[in-house]
Order: structure tokens, then sequence, then C-alpha cells
């Protein structure tokens, strides 16, 4: 009948294997996630050709299944998206490549997607009234970025890590302290055990500028504390160190967002990207901006870990202001936002 | 049968349509280029070129491994991808056969090398009679333990593979059989070669080779190595 447009998406860019079909970009008919990670616990992190293997055996069930879980054929579907970047090359580009594939075989149009947009986007899935302008505080795994989203898919970055992405330095310090991987979720649930105000570790700021961020200090200050307590022979409080590091990275989280959010003419404020999931961070933003008479966008956490429904949902709005890509679509691991 | 062939196992970016002992687009590129940047588009070329229906053909061939970890998944990726969209089956044809296919009907032995470094080669020894057969299966191994077999059956031998300009020098003082280098038509991977020797598959007359016919969800790459963090854990003793 329809003006509705369906994407299958596909996001394969470091270790979750996944595709989705989303309507009109806000509509989620299926979301399906191979997720890795027990396959790279046993090395501390993501192992790339590893995770590159992977992909390859999984793409086409995940992509059938996909499809099966939305009631729909290939032939049903309207355009094919995919994460080009930024990400691991190895595992980006299986996803690009098999979806190329699709594309050209299926004569559907190509929309590739940055992986970033599609974390940012994951708030479209169950906020309707979201809609830009707003400002997203993005984290994860590999960015800490603050971002003024102007329009559909058009970002002004105001603030990034100048070193450590905030959840780098989750992973990171979870090694450590001996919790492994992944680090956010550890450091979540042992912090919720420990004293938060235990150890005083350092906020991370940059020289040079007002707004980015710094963690490979605070990352340093942890070990040094570990160091220092192996030293002195004092028993090192595991669930303490948790919730102190993690005090430490909310509250400049925290602070950095709401002097951006206050400095801004933007009335909303929306959470993204991996570490979206970690619940000291969204309650202390949600008591921010309740404070400030405004509201916390934050996705669902299966819409927080890297899934397809996202990028089909960023996809929705590249596609409607006409963006197509070529059968020469590459991996862009290093792709700017 | 028509014949949709994709190799993306070297330097070479190579797509053919083959139909029935015809070959009916064949192209070979090598540029600086990623293969994710030219298969395709080579794909798209050769359909407008021929004016190919997409839903004519009969099945797919791939070099399937051994070669550039990254190349491989490429064209895997691609073929996996092609077969959502129109599933048929695939001939999973190992590289090193299809490298050696170039040399249809060699009274010599067909000696396929690719550059695996770690100084060593990805290779096989083979020869014809009259179709492809298996002297030696596909491994990798130092260039110096290849020349050693080879000098022992002590027959006349010719190289192909983009391993031959890398040990050309190896060759002059590790050889005591008599041997010749393929010229540049059978140097590379030819994915018309690939086709051809994947209809002998499809046909299931490959008794004794390496590959296999499976489907485009099935299909994996032949790595013929770990990766390097799976053999630096099993060198320091952890887990299989």
């Amino acid at each position: 009948m329809s003006d509705d447009l369906s994407i299958l998406a596909i996001e394969t860019s470091c270790d979750e294997t996944a595709a989705a079909v989303v309507r009109n970009g806000r509509e989620v008919l299926s979301n399906v996630i191979y997720t890795q990670i027990a396959l790279h616990t046993e090395y501390g992190g993501v192992v790339p050709e590893i995770a590159s293997r992977k992909h390859v055996e999984k793409i086409n069930p995940v992509v059938r299944q996909a499809l099966a879980d939305a009631g729909m054929e290939l032939k049903d579907v309207d355009v094919i998206a995919v994460t080009y970047g930024p990400g691991l090359v190895g595992p980006l580009l299986v996803g690009v490549n098999c979806a190329k594939a699709i594309a050209w075989a299926a004569g559907k149009p190509l929309v590739g997607v940055h992986h970033i947009s599609g974390h940012i986007s994951a708030n479209y899935i169950e906020h309707p009234d979201l809609e830009p302008p707003y400002m997203c505080l993005v984290v994860s795994g590999g960015h800490t970025h603050l971002v003024e989203v102007t329009g559909y898919g058009e970002y002004r970055i105001i603030a990034r890590t100048r070193d450590d992405a905030a959840g780098e330095a989750f992973d990171k310090v979870a090694r450590a302290i001996g919790l492994g991987y992944p680090g956010g979720p550890k450091i979540d649930k042992a912090a919720r055990e420990g004293d938060a105000h235990a150890i005083d570790f350092p906020k991370g700021k940059v020289r040079d500028s007002e707004y980015d961020f710094s963690f490979s200090g605070l990352k340093s200050a942890v070990l040094n504390h570990l160091n220092s307590c192996k030293m002195q022979g004092i028993e090192v409080n595991t669930a303490d160190i948790a919730a102190s590091f993690q005090r430490s990275v909310v509250e400049v989280l925290c602070e950095r967002s709401m002097e951006v959010f206050d400095n801004s003419d933007m009335d909303k404020f929306a959470l993204a990207g991996g570490v979206a999931s970690n619940t000291a961070l969204r309650d202390a933003l949600t008591d921010a901006l309740s404070a400030r008479g405004a509201k916390l966008y934050v996705p669902s956490p299966v819409y927080c870990t890297d899934n397809a429904a996202m990028i089909g949902a960023a996809a929705y709005y590249e596609y409607t202001a006409g963006v197509r890509h070529g059968y020469d679509l590459n991996a862009v691991p290093n792709l700017s936002l | 049968m028509k014949i949709c062939a994709i190799d993306s196992s070297g330097l070479t970016a190579a797509v053919a349509i083959v139909e029935d002992d015809i070959t009916i687009a064949e192209y070979s590129i090598q540029t600086g280029l990623t293969h994710s940047q030219t298969l395709l588009p080579l794909l798209d070329e050769v359909k407008s070129r021929i004016d190919l229906d997409i839903s004519t053909i009969d099945a797919y061939a791939v070099a399937a491994g051994p070669g550039s970890f990254t190349g491989l998944r490429i064209g895997i990726a691609t073929v996996k991808g092609l077969g959502i969209a129109l599933d048929r089956p695939v001939a999973a044809v190992p590289t090193l056969e299809a490298l050696a296919y170039n040399l249809y009907g060699s009274g010599d032995i067909v000696c396929p090398i690719m550059d695996a470094r770690r100084s060593q080669v990805y290779t096989g020894i083979y020869e014809f009679n009259p179709g492809l057969k298996l002297i030696m299966g596909q491994t990798a191994e130092s260039f110096e333990d290849l020349c050693g077999q080879l000098n022992e059956m002590n027959r006349r031998v010719i190289f192909t593979g983009d391993g031959v300009p890398v040990f050309a020098g190896q060759m002059q003082e590790y050889l005591t059989c008599p041997y010749s280098i393929a010229p540049a038509h059978m140097s590379r991977q030819r994915a018309a070669s690939l086709a051809a020797l994947a209809e002998v598959y499809l046909r299931g007359e490959a008794d004794g080779l390496e590959g296999c016919v499976t489907t485009a969800d099935g299909l994996t790459p032949v790595y013929l190595r770990q990766s390097q963090a799976e053999r630096v854990r099993q060198e320091a003793g952890g887990g299989a």
C-alpha cells in the first residue's frame, strides 16, 4: 500500500554479528544479535582476526533470522544498510561485503552508516517524541563524544576524548583488578558492593580545552593505587576500587555534559553507546537533568550495545535525505562523524 | 550451467561468468585498491557488459583459500551475500587447485606458490591425467622444504602464483630438478580457471580433490593457519 520503508541493516564493526529489519526508522521488526564476547573473554579483549572469522561464520544465519523474525523475505525489504566505520577493519569488511552483494543481487539501494550515528539514532526507536535538535553523550568502548545533533544525521562534535574512550578505561581497569572482560558491566556490578568514596581518584582534565575528556590519567591512578597497595602489603578491595573509579568517570561525564548543556540552547539530552547501559551514569544524568527540568533520553540496554536496529534507524534518515552508496563502498576503520 | 566465479584470495581481483565451457566474461585486475573497492564493481561491470540476468546464475564458485585472510573474507562474504539474494550451490574451490588449473593439460607437474609470509608458501603439487590430480594437497610450508619434495620427485615442474617473484632466487639455490615459470596469462588467479574447475566439482567429478560443493551459508574459508592470538596462546601452553 504504502509509503512505509523497510530497511535490512547489518552491523559487524566489533564483536557482535547483528542484523535487523526496521520500518520507517523507528519501528523495529526484528533485531538479531550474535555476541562473540565469550570467545574473546579468554584473551582479555577483542582479537580482530578471531572476530573476523566468527563474523564470516555467523553473518548469513543472523541475516536470515532477522528476515524470518520480521516475517519478511528479502523482496519485501526496500533498502540494505550496513555499518562501514568506524571499527575494526576485518570485522567491518565482512558486513560491508555481504551487504553490498545482497544489494547488488537483489537490486536494492545501499546505504552505508556511521557506527556512532547508529548509536545516537538508537534513541529514536523507543522515543517517538525525540527529534533534533538535542545534545547527546556517546560513550562506548571506542568513543566518548559530546555531540550536538543539529538534524537527522547531522552532528557537531563539542567534546571528545583525547586518549582512552570511557569504555576502554572500564575494560583496562577491570582487567587490572581481575574482573575480566567486558569491563563495563563487571565494574558496574562490583561497584554496587563498594564504597564510591573509599579512594579519591583524579578527574581527568585537558589543559587546552574546556570540554574534552581524558581517561588515561585515571587509569594510571588506579594502576598506581594497586601497585602501592601491593608494595605496602595492603589487601586490595576490588569493590571499593570499582566504585571509586566508576564515580570518577561518571562525575566527569556528567559534570562536563551539564556544563555543555547549560551553555547551549538545547532543551533535550540523550545518552548513547555501550556505556549508556551503566546504571550509575544513567542515574547521575537523570538526576542532573531533572534538576534542570529536562528528561534523559536513553535507549534500552539491548539498543545500547552494538546492534543493527540502530543502524536501520540511522539509515532511514540517511536514505530519505538521498544518501546512496556505490558497490565500491569500503570499510573505513577511522571514519569521522 | 552458468557459473559466477569470484577470486580475491591474492593480489588479483578476478570475476568471471562461464557457461557450458564458454567464458562469457572474465575480468582480472591488479591495482593498489582493496578487493572491497574493486570486486563488486567488476561484477557489476560484467553484468552490464553481457546484460546478465542475475537470476539465470546456476552456481557460484569461489576461491575458498588459502590466501590473504582479509582477501578471502571479502570474496566469501560477497558470495554469502549473493546467496541470501539468490540461493545457489557454491563450489568452494581450493585456491591452489584453481591456480594449477590455469595450466590444464600440462605434462609437467604444476606447483602453485603463494607468499604466505613468515618465510612460508601456500602450495600444493598437482598433475594432469587428464583432469587435475593431486600429488600433494595444499599446505603452508617453507619454500626450502617444498624444493626438497620436488627434488625427490625429480620431474619437470612448472611454477605459478604470486609467490614466484618472491622465491625466484631460492629456486636457483635449492632446486635440482628442471623447472620453469608460468607466463603472465597463467601466473595469477583467474576466475575463468576457477569456474572451469568449479564445474568439475558441480558435476560431482572432483574425486580426490580437496574442495567441496556447499551452500552460501555453509561456505567456510580455508585459512590453513590459526590466528596469531590463538597460536601465541597455544605456544604459551594455554587452551586448545
